[in-house]
């Protein structure tokens, strides 16, 4: 196999688990709904049930979404996780909060108490489909950051330096960016979307049902805007083109002329945005309609694939540095060898294997 | 350049604790993880067997059924401190994943996609899936969680045998990393084999172990009698076959390490100068003053098996075993034959030639200097075996800590032995003479106490177990290719002191919360 194809399949791979993340982080909606108050004690219980045995599926998808970025594009792991430390590290507290709580949160002897728990839950759903997002968004928007491979042979002891250097920030610099801030607040209020049609579908229960459409019709007005604003800035923002293998120009529009120059990217984007407004609009105008949560969560999967695609493909870098551009990642620079992602890539032929069992278990449980 | 020392320190420390306390709960997973497995297979033969007592098919799935919440509170924590394990890789060493991702991160990969989705999977149907399923699906989903568990050590344990011994990959100047040249090699290496059942077959023990503790407690308090005498001949059959096991596979690890990585068997022994039909320290005291290459005496105080050490290491009671002074100047012994390995100055020299060649590689590419560039590709290649030293500055940096870790492996040693003789005597107890639990000793019954402080000495164990395993290889990340040093990333110490303690935190609050909530369980066992 040509070993830009395996480059351009594994990016595909990382661009489905990703977006299977994001449609799994309904959970993380699901949890930030906890702050309402115009709900009861039984029903937030009911609201909790619904998608307690639902958490480690997400958490095992970003594993192996972390993971898979790890074995198929190494350079990225070591820059961003090691660079953009912060944001990652406020990201793992609240998982590891999270995947104790639903467990712990009832029973008897936790010590910290319920609500405790419950202040976890809250705090891992909304920090992270914020920082998630926003750290997807510097996929377009870039990062504080050089790669300079030499420093492989000068000892960071006595040189100070490593492969990948950053700014003092850490990444936290993000947050100053509006950009950055807008599209991980889009993707929270997507996740309160997509946990609001959840419950819908899940939860036989009428307070429940028209409390969650009456939400989903607020949660929809403030996506809206953000999703409007974040679109407006991600098609007209200046983005990079590779020229050689770490030489790039900077091009208007960048991302607006990739979305044009690959088809099969703009329909998954029209059709994902038109699922997910569809699902929305029929849950909240048809009573009877339980099922938005597969329109919305089909094209959520197609609208985040599509933004991994302009990101990626079309001689596009995927995660820019604004510092240095010429350190820019590309699928291309920063994959791992051949031999490698050769194999890997017949490792991944199980996967419809492992989804399979997976839909057939849980097919099995909710019967 | 302090700075990034104590970054480097803060780190290590961040990730020591993380894997400590990930340890605390892991083995517990995979054995109890059997034990339940074996347990519901119990119940699932008497329920499908119409001739069985419907009394005893119940008590069988209360057993199940009462373990498993156990297990279920244990799993949560276990899987929270692993994901933080596999993001550190790239947050604190991203010098290392660069340079060994492409060989590293494949494990960790296929570990997501097979292991941990078969795991949490599975998990699901265990809990939530007696009504779903038949008896024979659930049963089936409670051995694939446990095997989840297991196969999901698998692929960490290659990873960490890889860094304990790198094979199955070759040194790409253009790419400046290490590429994998033999997948096969890497998941099949014979020292994550050995590794890698060492680690389950103790986990079984430790599992076992900690059952046997909580039936000790109820037989204490004369509660649940016949429960916990079930409980415990499942317990004790698993947890004999497991540190049998442990026992087994400890002593062909010895044979690797003396093999591939001699330093560290010399820092285990406390060993500084080689002997043919070298004595092993039963127990022992070292000498703080001593150093490689002072002629003060190594122990203040020792009991010795006399050549135990050359049978442990070379299986055979007069072969020689280097000491830290002869590894550091290049002698070794094999039949007899006196040999000159490659001495540390020489190594460190060596490894800034590569050093020097693979800047010269880069400058030649710039170039576009080919004979540069297949010059300096000949030389590193020459040299590369040593590329790690070139980051150091003299001999005596490649020394391990040897207190911390001669002290571990001998408490891990001691502490082994008191779990085979107490699993071999539960099991003889429990099947043969029962009646001996209730023996006392100035009225305090002996079977029960023993049993409940068998528990913390598993844990004891296990954690020492790995304290040598990756002290010992100090100071490398990789052996003789990367020092931990090198493998940093940019971060200022601060932050890494702060996540630490943030983490330290954290772990312990949820590490109370499940000790809490556990003793509820076994408490209020109804």
């Amino acid at each position: 196999m040509a070993y830009s194809f395996l480059q351009e399949y594994w990016w595909f791979l990382i661009s489905v688990l990703g977006a299977l993340l994001v449609f799994l982080m309904f959970v993380q909606g699901g949890q930030s709904l906890l702050l309402q108050k115009d709900i009861s004690e039984r029903n937030r219980e009911l609201l909790l049930d619904s998608i307690a045995h639902r958490w480690e599926l997400t958490f095992t998808t970003l594993v192996t979404f972390g993971g898979a970025f790890f074995a198929s594009f190494p350079l990225f792991y070591s820059t961003s996780f090691g660079g953009a430390y912060w944001v990652w590290m406020i990201i793992l507290f609240t998982f590891i909060v999270q995947a104790v709580s639903y467990k712990y949160r009832s029973a008897e002897g936790n010590r910290l108490g319920r609500e405790t728990y419950d202040k976890f839950l809250i705090a891992n759903g909304i920090i992270a489909p914020l920082l998630l997002g926003g750290a997807v968004s510097t996929f377009f928007y870039g990062s504080d950051f050089t790669v300079q491979m030499d420093n492989l042979t000068r000892d960071p002891v006595t040189t100070g330096n490593v492969i990948s250097t950053w700014g003092q920030y850490h990444g936290l610099e993000v947050l100053l960016n509006w950009r950055v801030v807008c599209f991980g607040l889009m993707v929270l209020f997507l996740t309160r979307i997509q946990a609001l049609m959840w419950f819908v579908n899940r939860i036989d229960n009428d307070d429940i049902q028209k409390w969650s459409r009456e939400q989903t019709v607020i949660n929809t007005a403030v996506f809206l805007v953000l999703f409007l604003v974040s679109v407006y800035a991600l098609l007209t923002a200046t983005g990079l083109k590779t020229v050689d293998v770490h030489q790039f120009q900077i091009i208007r529009y960048r991302y607006l002329l990739n979305l044009i120059q690959m088809p099969a990217a703009l329909v998954a984007f029209l059709a994902g945005t038109l699922l997910v407004l569809g699902g929305i609009i029929w849950t909240v105008l048809k009573t009877e309609f339980r099922n938005g949560i597969w329109l919305t969560g089909t094209g959520t999967v197609l609208v985040v694939l599509a933004l991994f695609w302009i990101a990626g493909y079309n001689s596009t870098p995927y995660y820019p540095s604004y510092t240095d551009i010429n350190s820019s990642l590309t699928i291309y620079n920063s994959s791992s060898s051949q031999f490698t992602l050769e194999t890997m890539s017949y490792v991944s032929l199980a996967i419809p294997f492992v989804f399979a069992y997976i839909a057939w278990v849980w097919y099995k449980l909710v019967k | 350049m302090n700075d990034i020392l104590t970054a480097i320190d803060w780190s290590r420390a961040q990730f020591a604790m993380t894997a400590m306390y990930h340890w605390l709960f892991v083995p517990l997973t995979l054995g109890l993880g059997l034990v339940v497995a074996i347990m519901e297979t119990i119940y699932a033969r008497k329920k499908l067997n119409p001739s069985t007592p419907q009394s005893e098919t119940e008590e069988w799935l209360d057993l199940t059924k009462f373990w498993m919440r156990l297990f279920g509170v244990n799993f949560a924590i276990g899987v929270a401190t692993g994901i933080v394990l596999e993001f550190e890789f790239g947050t604190n060493w991203s010098n290392y994943s660069w340079f060994v991702g492409d060989i590293f991160g494949a494990p960790l990969a296929i570990e997501g996609i097979f292991a941990f989705f078969c795991e949490s999977t599975f998990f699901a149907v265990m809990f939530f899936g007696w009504e779903k399923f038949s008896i024979r699906q659930h049963c089936a989903a409670t051995w694939l969680t446990a095997f989840g568990a297991s196969l999901s050590a698998w692929w960490i344990l290659v990873a960490n045998s890889w860094m304990q011994h790198p094979v199955g990959m070759d040194f790409d100047p253009a790419q400046m990393r290490n590429v994998m040249t033999s997948f096969v090699d890497v998941a099949l290496s014979p020292t994550a084999v050995n590794k890698f059942f060492h680690v389950i077959t103790s986990s079984w023990s430790l599992g076992a172990c900690f059952v046997i503790s909580v039936c000790g407690w109820y037989l204490l308090k004369g509660r649940h009698t016949q429960f916990a005498v079930k409980s415990i001949k499942v317990a004790g059959v698993v947890g004999l076959v497991g540190i049998l096991g442990t026992m087994i596979t400890g002593d062909s690890s010895a044979v690797q390490v003396t093999k591939d990585q001699p330093m560290k068997l010399a820092a285990m022994e406390g060993l500084y100068e080689g002997k043919q039909g070298a004595d092993l320290v039963a127990f022992g005291i070292l000498n703080p003053g001593k150093k490689w290459d002072n002629d003060q005496d190594a122990m203040l105080f020792e009991i010795k098996i006399p050549k135990g050490l050359s049978i442990l290491g070379r299986h055979d009671p007069d072969a020689f075993i280097p000491g830290i002074k002869d590894i550091i100047e290049g002698r070794d012994m094999i039949d007899g034959q006196e040999i000159n390995t490659v001495n540390y100055n020489e190594r460190i020299l060596r490894g800034r030639i590569a050093h020097k060649a693979l800047r010269d590689y880069n400058q030649a590419r710039e170039y576009k200097d080919s004979i540069g560039m297949d010059r300096a590709t000949e030389k590193l290649a020459r040299h590369y075996q040593f590329f790690g030293y070139g980051y150091l500055g003299k001999a005596d940096e490649a020394i391990p800590p040897v207190a911390m870790t001669f002290y571990p492996f001998h408490i891990m040693v001691a502490l082994g032995t008191w779990m085979l003789l107490f699993l071999i005597a539960t099991v003889w107890i429990v099947f043969r003479r029962q009646e001996w639990t209730k023996y006392q000793i100035a009225g305090y019954p002996v079977y029960p106490w023993l049993a409940i402080i068998t528990a913390p000495i598993a844990w004891v164990c296990s954690q020492c177990g790995w304290i040598v395993a990756e002290l010992g290889r100090q100071p490398w990340a990789i052996q003789d290719i990367m020092p931990v040093q090198a493998a940093i990333s940019s971060v200022g110490s601060g932050n890494v002191k702060l996540t630490f303690f943030i983490f330290l935190f954290l772990f312990t609050c949820l590490l109370l919360a499940e000790i809490g909530i556990m003793l509820k369980q076994i408490k209020n066992k109804k």
